[in-house]
């Protein structure tokens, strides 16, 4: 799924609810701005975001481009269902600026034992372990 | 892959389009799809400026010399090209937001900028038709009320799929994956006034958002033949609290004459009771204003059809709209067009409403006392409002807004929901 040129290692950041780029992160700051979501002015900037799914707008890839290009982007996200909105924003990303931010499908069960705070170290062949 | 796939991946139609060939391609990856299948129509989203990523991304389709290869149309820009007086914030960003407006329209699309293309006849497409749909309410309609068929594409795959004209074999482009697997029930306790509210059905589209995710849910309960403005409300609210690509309104939306028919005569996964205390839950978070009175009220969202304007010009009746308030109302510049040469818009700007084009007030800086409150009939615009522009929301019906905008204070009406 989700290719990277050069392993990645960052802290998680588990949120309890999908977060939907567009309406939800301000991409010049990095922040969570979704009023309705429980963890409202948390930074993903640099983090290996954990989320059930992508949700709501189809403007959230171009937000996901805009955050790599203003540096505010996570480093990852890793999510228990396939998103195609987050996978190509990524792609754009890294073709217009050379920085990938893996987009990577896990089990469910393997997402759910990802502890808030982890370090995490994603692997050049998509491989994701806890430190 | 076709001969032509292969081409347009070698770069022998350009760079823009082996560009856009490399997002439909890797777009198949993520979901997994065997073959490619030509779409017929595309309507792109990526024309709103979110920062210089979408312009650096179109400015590598402009330099590649990127072409539309089916007709497309455009949702909407950052800015009313037709009134940029409107326009309230800062001056570069919506330079920014003109240009690329422009850029997308220089590919040889349709400059509709409506966020409802499904309101414009000549661009509907048909039952069963593929496309390549961008804009979550879009998406949602098209499949839903027109039973065309579309997957969630997102800004740059959008674009992508007009340039080339393919997109990858999967989804929503396949009848097993539009069978529903929710069925949500409206409960006995919900009373038979609010069933036919239009109030309701925003309400209820924020509800099904939150229980069906990116499931297909089909919802049981409701009379017969609701109109394509609600159930624009409806799909426009459960796009925004979850990914909903596609529902069905049991005897109202085309592949659910039946809820046997919607669910492709199997079983559910999940049969659930949406009960009057949860929609009376979801109506009270939609609004956010603690203060009292009311700066604004902004309907439209999405735009508003030939018939909401016709209603919210007889709901108004010849009153005004009060001084201290700000009442805007946002449509598709071909809809604006009609409802002109029928007297409707002049109705409404002798009522003191504003009429506002191309864009939408919540993603642009329209309002000028945006802080709030400001009163919207919209479970989308109530949603994403408050993070993207800062407002503080009251949500209530199209009557109560109109009311309330004529009043200058909030005014409720609460039978619909048994009184509270």
């Amino acid at each position: 799924m989700g290719r990277s040129m050069t392993e990645i290692r960052a802290r998680a950041l588990v949120l309890d609810e999908g977060l939907s780029l567009w309406g939800g992160m301000d991409p010049s700051s990095g922040e969570i701005i979704d009023v309705h979501h429980p963890q409202l002015g948390a930074f993903l900037t640099g983090r290996i975001v954990v989320m059930p799914s992508g949700r709501g707008s189809s403007s959230s890839a171009s937000v996901l481009a805009e955050a790599v290009r203003a540096g505010t982007a996570p480093a990852a996200i890793l999510l228990a269902e396939s998103d195609l909105i987050l996978s190509i924003g990524a792609t754009v990303a890294e073709e217009l600026y050379g920085v990938a931010v893996p987009v990577i499908e896990l089990p469910p069960d393997e997402l759910a034992a990802i502890p808030d705070g982890a370090p995490l170290r994603i692997g050049t062949d998509g491989s994701v372990r806890q430190e | 892959m076709s001969s032509r796939d292969r081409e347009l991946l070698d770069g022998t139609h350009g760079d823009g389009a082996a560009f856009a060939m490399r997002l439909v391609v890797r777009a198949a990856e993520v979901t997994r799809a065997r073959q490619f299948i030509d779409v017929t129509r595309a309507h792109v989203d990526s024309c709103l400026y979110h920062g210089e990523a979408t312009l650096d991304f179109v400015e590598r389709l402009t330099d590649g010399h990127a072409r539309v290869s089916v007709p497309t149309t455009l949702n909407v820009g950052a800015v009313d090209l037709l009134h940029p007086e409107l326009f309230r914030g800062d001056p570069r960003v919506a330079d920014r937001g003109r240009l690329l407006m422009d850029r997308y329209r220089a590919f040889g699309a349709r400059p509709t900028f409506t966020c409802a293309p499904y309101q414009l006849a000549d661009v509907r497409p048909s039952l069963g038709e593929q496309v390549a749909w961008g804009e979550s309410n879009a998406i949602a309609f098209c499949n839903s009320v027109l039973g065309a068929r579309t997957n969630r594409y997102g800004d740059f795959l959008d674009i992508a799929a007009a340039i080339t004209g393919r997109v990858p074999e999967a989804g929503l482009h396949l009848t097993e994956a539009r069978r529903a697997t929710l069925v949500l029930r409206l409960a006995d306790d919900v009373p038979n006034a609010l069933r036919d509210a239009d109030v309701l059905f925003p309400v209820l589209g924020i509800a099904l958002g939150r229980r069906a995710g990116a499931a297909v849910a089909a919802v049981d309960g409701l009379a017969a033949k609701q109109s394509e403005d609600r159930l624009k409300a409806l799909g426009a609210a459960a796009a925004s609290s979850g990914s909903v690509a596609m529902f069905h309104v049991v005897g109202s939306t085309p592949e659910a004459p039946t809820l046997d028919e919607a669910l492709q005569h199997r079983a559910p996964e999940r049969v659930e009771l949406i009960r009057l205390a949860e929609l009376r839950a979801v109506r009270d978070e939609l609004s956010t204003a603690s203060e009292e009175g009311l700066a604004a009220v902004s309907l439209g969202t999405p735009h508003a059809s030939l018939s909401e304007l016709e209603r919210y010009a007889a709901m108004l009746g010849g009153r005004r709209v009060h001084r201290d308030v700000e009442c805007l109302i946002s449509t598709g510049r071909d809809v604006m067009a009609e409802a002109s040469a029928q007297g409707t818009i002049g109705r409404l700007r002798e009522a003191g409403v504003e009429l506002v084009v191309d864009t939408c007030s919540y993603i642009t800086p329209l309002l000028r006392k945006a802080a709030g409150p400001v009163m919207t009939d919209s479970g989308k615009w109530a949603y994403y409002a408050p993070g993207n522009i800062g407002a503080t929301v009251v949500f209530g019906s199209p009557a109560e807004c109109i009311h309330s905008a004529v009043a200058g204070r909030v005014v409720r009406d609460m039978r619909p929901w048994g009184g509270a």
